[in-house]
């Protein structure tokens, strides 16, 4: 073919040697979204959104419970994508991206636990109801944790990869289940409030705010797990020559 | 199918020449069950009431605590191996091994499970639910636990491992066994829970075989 220097190469970035610049070169941009967004969304939190006709002021900490809680189910989905992902195609990144997802999705779960926490105080008088979605929720936060624990007991890094990625897919069948959870089980949690079917049932400005808390939040997350990324390529290809070659690691060793 | 009966075979006869094993499992499950009245009080109304909670939770953690050496000893001495090696697909082997571990530890708990329930007052249509439900629910005790067995197969600090990993997987089936009993306490019909259960056992017996193989692989390479 005459213009196959075109072709996209899509694999090239599948190696952690030209992965790493550029998640180097990604990452300020993500970070400046993340506050850009945040910057946007808290100020609609606070100062434009109205007060809640039934709620109250206290409404406002859906802002940072929603986005938290659906970064926490979708990041787990993007974390058994790359494991499996991993797996089919053997590929070294892929594991280390699903590595360096789970801290994030664990620290989400665990927002989305307490922030859901500090509003069902208020408005149902209780800390804690074993309510369908909230005990889902927990559950999806055990499995990061048995994630992280798995990866963390195997020695191996590629025995610990597959291993984790295995566990993620059979976990993935867990995500589901939460968000179906709402309709399974007839209880105290409010159903959802956004939906694409029908007219959401919220004041335009709060779901404006709630997007655009959610797009900081898909940045934050980007930017935390290419950080995070780097790192785990820099530990586990410490051995080699284009490592010992960066900048920053020439000048931290001698 | 003649090297799935071969490996139920000599995991039963394996099972019946370490008699302890089992019988530690099974008395761990009736402990804790006659337990609870003794942490709660003896009020008839109240144990029927938690009944269904209890004897489930107890057969989830009797299963537990076999599962650790569902693989271990054989991957200890090269059994497992030379498996992996064998002509029969890993798989079918590996349904065998998890057929024996039900036949060893759920399949007495289903047989003791009323008896303990008459501790708790229940009457005879719930324990029958309650056979029904836990005849559904511990070979997918022991299917989504082979799964986490291969995992931690040969892992520091494995046995707890096991318990992290394995315990949300049984959430779901904890919920419709027990609420296969509750429904039909409160007089709505089990036959919902019950079918949930068994269509989670359905797809345990398709996929979990399959994903313990796959794990089993990664931890002998």
């Amino acid at each position: 073919m005459n213009n196959s220097h075109k072709i996209i190469h899509w694999f090239k970035y599948a190696s952690p040697q030209s992965f790493y610049p550029l998640a180097g070169k990604l990452i300020p941009w993500f970070w400046a979204l993340a506050a850009v967004f945040a910057g946007i969304g808290l100020w609609i939190t606070f100062f434009a959104a109205p007060t809640d006709a039934q709620q109250g002021e206290g409404y406002r900490i859906i802002f940072i419970h929603v986005p938290a809680a659906w970064m926490s189910m979708f990041i787990y989905m993007v974390m058994a994508a790359w494991a499996g992902l991993g797996l089919a195609l053997n590929t070294r990144l892929s594991g280390m991206m699903a590595q360096a997802l789970a801290p994030t999705g664990a620290i989400m779960a665990f927002l989305s636990l307490w922030t859901g926490a500090l509003w069902g105080k208020p408005m149902w008088g209780a800390w804690w109801v074993w309510d369908a979605r909230l005990t889902s929720a927990l559950i999806l936060f055990f499995l990061y944790i048995g994630f992280i624990a798995l990866q963390a007991a195997i020695d191996d890094p590629r025995r610990a990869d597959k291993a984790g990625a295995i566990l993620a897919l059979v976990g993935v069948v867990n995500v589901p289940i939460i968000y179906f959870s709402v309709k399974w089980w007839n209880t105290l949690h409010q159903g959802a409030s956004v939906s694409l079917m029908k007219a959401p049932t919220m004041a335009a400005t709060m779901l404006w705010g709630m997007l655009i808390m959610s797009l900081a939040f898909w940045m934050y997350s980007i930017a935390v797990a290419l950080t995070r990324v780097r790192a785990i390529i820099l530990e586990r290809e410490a051995h080699t020559e284009w490592v010992k070659e960066l900048a920053e690691v020439k000048g931290v060793t001698p | 199918m003649s090297a799935i009966i071969a490996i139920i075979r000599r995991d039963l006869l394996l099972a019946m020449r370490r008699k302890s094993e089992v019988l530690t499992a099974l008395f761990f499950f009736i402990i804790v069950v006659s337990l609870f009245p003794l942490g709660i009080g003896p009020e008839t109304a109240l144990l029927r009431k938690i009944a269904p909670g209890i004897l489930w939770v107890a057969a989830l953690l009797a299963t537990m605590l076999g599962l650790s050496r569902l693989f271990a000893p054989d991957h200890a001495d090269g059994t497992l191996e030379q498996m992996v090696l064998s002509p029969t697909p890993l798989g079918l082997l590996i349904t065998g091994k998890i057929v024996a571990h039900w036949l060893t530890t759920g399949l007495p708990l289903v047989l003791l499970a009323p008896v303990l329930g008459i501790q708790f007052d229940l009457d005879t249509g719930a324990l029958g639910i309650l056979v029904i439900a836990l005849l559904l629910g511990t070979p997918l005790l022991s299917l989504i636990g082979a799964i986490g067995a291969a995992l931690t197969l040969g892992v520091r600090g494995g046995g707890v491992l096991l318990s992290l990993l394995v315990l949300p997987l049984y959430v779901p089936t904890l919920i419709f066994g027990a609420g296969a009993m509750e429904a039909h306490i409160a007089g709505l019909g089990a036959g919902g829970h019950l079918s949930l259960l068994a269509a989670l056992l359905a797809l345990a017996v398709f996929f979990a075989p399959w994903a313990t193989t796959a794990a089993l692989r990664i931890a002998l390479e």
